[in-house]
């Protein structure tokens, strides 16, 4: 099962990178978007995997019974989603404030805070 | 988008949301559920009327900027945190009372109030950006007010 | 309701002191004061009083902690009282409550110089408020000690940076952030992904645990790949050379005191995080992969400084200083021992208070010139000689030519290199200094000393005590310690030594021993 795991997020970190590769900012925030989720499986798979008995414990017993999940991938996994859920939606007002405000969303263009033929230093006066 | 159908089922949508957000506040004190996706839900319905009826709408019913919500929230919860210096145990710890109400046992805790802060926290949160989202584009779309 | 009855074996009994709380307020008190300024966001008046008032409070609680650390060792406290391998314990000792102070007395002058740079628009759109949960994140990620809270300490600071950077919303802060959005997520993305393979192999997440079971799986390939990857991330987010390129790219886009809170916090951070794991926690893998990190230095210190010198833009010009800094604390890193790890302590330090220091000089160049371009700009020490006097020394500071305090963590860097014979490495710390005198050098030559080579109207506005303050501050604090370095210098080898031999580290987390 592990190994399955692993090449389902080995192909999830794949198609991240490669969409992350293009210089359209729309591809790089959908790769951003999977790396995340790739992080999450990666999480998930390193707590190590086991059939579905939650970890609960039941009344009257004071520890979780044995062959339970481990709670604490998921609840880093819950962390780790929040916040890459509130940092696709920030970037996504970004990517659309700079299409608009800069007119495309070809990275490569961008070059208003760095214009192309920019003074060199003077070197005398 | 705002439809006819859309606008008058809007409201009941969205007060049917809300109070299930609460009831799923609520509820993730012991089960399933909790302060994020209680505020998730509460989002999703201000968001729903705002689709329906405008920002400008939303913005007048929920009366408080979004932001502002966000910001009780984290205070309600920072504060939920430091009420155990009170008892002498570290920050965070949660502490109970059990005050009886009418005759029935009502249990309060500090985690309760942490999670209605969460709760304001994500639904000013992402109230904020959802509106955003929603503006037409503007001359000014940080600006809200 | 029925109480367990051993809460002995999950709970932590005993009441924490009151000092205690010391650990956790600089967080709590961002946070709840974040908060509060995101609640009165209205009445814009009340932001910078509030601030203000709370960031000197920051100043004092961080130095009290500082104390309380200096007297008895390191301090740490659990959240919801659960026993620390399980609950997330928040662990100060010397290099983070050092750390700590130097970022909230930073913070505090930029918050000052604020007043005047952020219009009321600025400040409705909520520079206070982000400036507070910037400091939350940034005391966090200095007082925590459990790694995963380290990544969502990094979080809560990136967030509240990229609402900074966009501040004003012109387009290029849009093209700045949006760069700097991308590249600091996938930085922080690899550190989680770090954080993931490190729960993998530990399957515990808290520092000091960390460090007393890595003792047992020393040398082995996992640990090696893991370091590698910690290096990566926080070499990303320090800005170090293969990954530097996000920070010319948007430091010098925000408003002024915004790149000034950058240049000063947000890289150290990384280098922090990266002393932090590689020195404390992996130190035997770090030594396997110090050739890596002294090449990424040297070449990191070359590309901040060639770069200054091919500037023509003050802020892209201080964005490459930094730059060179980061390097130098690499190399402190790369060698490791002790002496060099205060020094790259120290040089965190001073460069902490240098940069952002330079960044508000930078400020009222543009102020006084009307713009940044050294081919423009020129006159400034006829229009303003105090001033001019005060850039000076900051710029002898920046690089690190006595008596100011930026020489000292060059000499304990070249010492630390000298003695294990590493004799390149300190010709690459003293060339790439070199050339940053000469970088420097022209600025004071173009931009202060010539005549001014166009028209511009005599000076209207006078000296601002909320420009003089936080600058004639932060200059009186690297002429201290350039003086007067003993406390310093005592401070950081305290510091090192703790870093190096966590024992009282691990002893403050776990006082009743190897009971787990």
């Amino acid at each position: 099962m592990e190994t399955l795991f692993a090449i389902l997020i080995g192909m999830f970190f794949a198609a991240a990178v490669y969409l992350m590769l293009s210089k359209y900012s729309v591809r790089i925030l959908l790769g951003v978007a999977l790396l995340g989720n790739a992080v999450n499986l990666l999480l998930f798979t390193a707590g190590r995997l086991t059939r579905e008995v939650p970890p609960i414990i039941p009344a009257g017993v004071d520890a979780l019974p044995s062959g339970t999940a481990n709670p604490l991938p998921q609840a880093l996994i819950l962390t780790a989603i929040v916040i890459s859920f509130s940092f696709f939606a920030f970037l996504l007002v970004l990517t659309y404030r700079a299409y608009q405000e800069l007119g495309t969303d070809d990275t490569d263009e961008m070059r208003v805070a760095e214009p192309r033929g920019e003074d060199r230093p003077p070197m005398g006066y | 988008m705002n439809t006819l159908i859309l606008r008058t089922v809007a409201p009941f949508v969205t007060a049917l949301m809300l109070l299930f957000s609460i009831f799923v506040l609520l509820r993730g004190h012991n089960e399933p559920g909790g302060g994020f996706i209680g505020g998730l839900i509460a989002a999703s319905a201000l968001a729903l009327y705002g689709i329906a009826f405008g920002v400008g709408a939303v913005r007048r019913a929920i009366r408080f900027h979004p932001m502002a919500i966000a910001g009780a929230g984290l205070f309600l919860a920072t504060l939920s945190g430091f009420i155990s210096i009170l008892a002498g145990v570290p920050f965070m710890t949660g502490l109970w009372v059990y005050p009886h109400v009418f005759g029935v046992e009502v249990p309060l805790a500090t985690v309760m109030s942490f999670d209605l802060g969460v709760y304001l926290v994500v639904v000013g949160a992402i109230t904020s950006i959802a509106l955003a989202l929603e503006q037409e584009p503007g001359p000014d779309l940080e600006r809200e007010d | 309701m029925a109480t367990p009855t051993n809460l002995s074996a999950a709970f932590t009994l005993t009441p924490p002191p009151l000092a205690d709380w010391l650990v956790i307020l600089p967080v709590a008190l961002m946070i709840g004061l974040g908060a509060v300024l995101m609640m009165v966001r209205k009445s814009v008046r009340l932001h910078g009083a509030i601030a203000i008032a709370g960031l000197a409070a920051l100043v004092l609680i961080d130095a009290g902690l500082l104390w309380r650390v200096a007297t008895h060792g390191p301090v740490t406290m659990v959240m919801g009282r659960w026993l620390p391998p399980f609950g997330i314990a928040f662990t100060a000792d010397l290099f983070g409550a050092a750390m700590a102070l130097a970022a909230a007395v930073v913070a505090l002058a930029a918050a000052i110089f604020a007043l005047r740079d952020i219009d009321a628009s600025g400040r409705r759109y909520g520079f206070y408020p982000f400036l507070m949960l910037l400091m939350a994140g940034v005391s966090g990620a200095f007082l925590t000690g459990d790694i995963f809270n380290l990544y969502v300490w990094f979080e809560v600071l990136l967030i509240s940076s990229f609402g900074l950077l966009i501040l004003g919303s012109q387009p290029e802060q849009i093209d700045g952030a949006l760069k700097y959005a991308v590249l600091n997520l996938i930085a922080t993305t690899l550190f989680l992904i770090a954080v993931g393979y490190l729960y993998a192999i530990f399957g515990t997440l808290n520092m000091a645990d960390i460090a007393r079971k890595a003792v047992a799986l020393r040398d082995t390939g996992p640990l090696t790949t893991l370091t590698g990857l910690f290096i990566l991330a926080f070499a990303m987010k320090a800005a170090a050379f293969p990954v530097n390129f996000w920070l010319p790219a948007s430091y010098h886009t925000p408003r002024i005191v915004v790149s000034a809170l950058f240049g000063g916090l947000l890289t150290k951070v990384g280098i922090y995080a990266l002393m932090r794991v590689t020195v404390m926690l992996f130190p035997v893998e770090r030594e396997a992969l110090s050739i890596v990190i002294v090449v990424i230095a040297i070449l990191t210190m070359m590309v901040g400084a060639l770069g200054a010198l091919a500037q023509s833009d003050i802020r892209k010009l201080i964005g490459y200083l930094v730059i060179a800094g980061i390097g130098n604390m690499l190399s402190g890193v790369a060698i490791g021992t002790p002496g060099a790890v205060s020094g790259a302590i120290l040089y965190a330090l001073h460069s902490m208070v240098t940069m952002t220091a330079l960044y508000l000089v930078a400020g009222e160049i543009g102020r006084l010139g009307g713009g940044w371009s050294l081919v423009h700009l020129g006159g400034l020490f006829r229009r303003a000689p105090s001033f001019a006097g005060v850039s000076f020394v900051l710029f002898l500071a920046a690089a690190g030519l006595p008596p100011i305090s930026g020489l000292w963590p060059k000499v304990v860097l070249l010492k630390a290199s000298l003695d294990i014979g590493a004799w390149w490495l300190a010709a690459a710390i003293l060339v790439s200094a070199f050339l940053i005198t000469l970088a420097l050098a022209r600025v004071v030559l173009f931009a202060y000393w010539r005549p001014s080579p166009r028209e511009i109207e005599p000076m209207t506005a006078a000296a601002d005590w909320r420009i003089a303050l936080p600058l004639a501050a932060l200059t009186a604090l690297t002429i201290f310690f350039g003086l007067f370095p003993e406390t310093l210098l005592g401070l950081s080898q305290d510091a090192a030594t703790g870093l190096a031999d966590p024992t009282a580290y691990i002893r403050s987390v776990f006082p009743q021993g190897e009971g787990q």
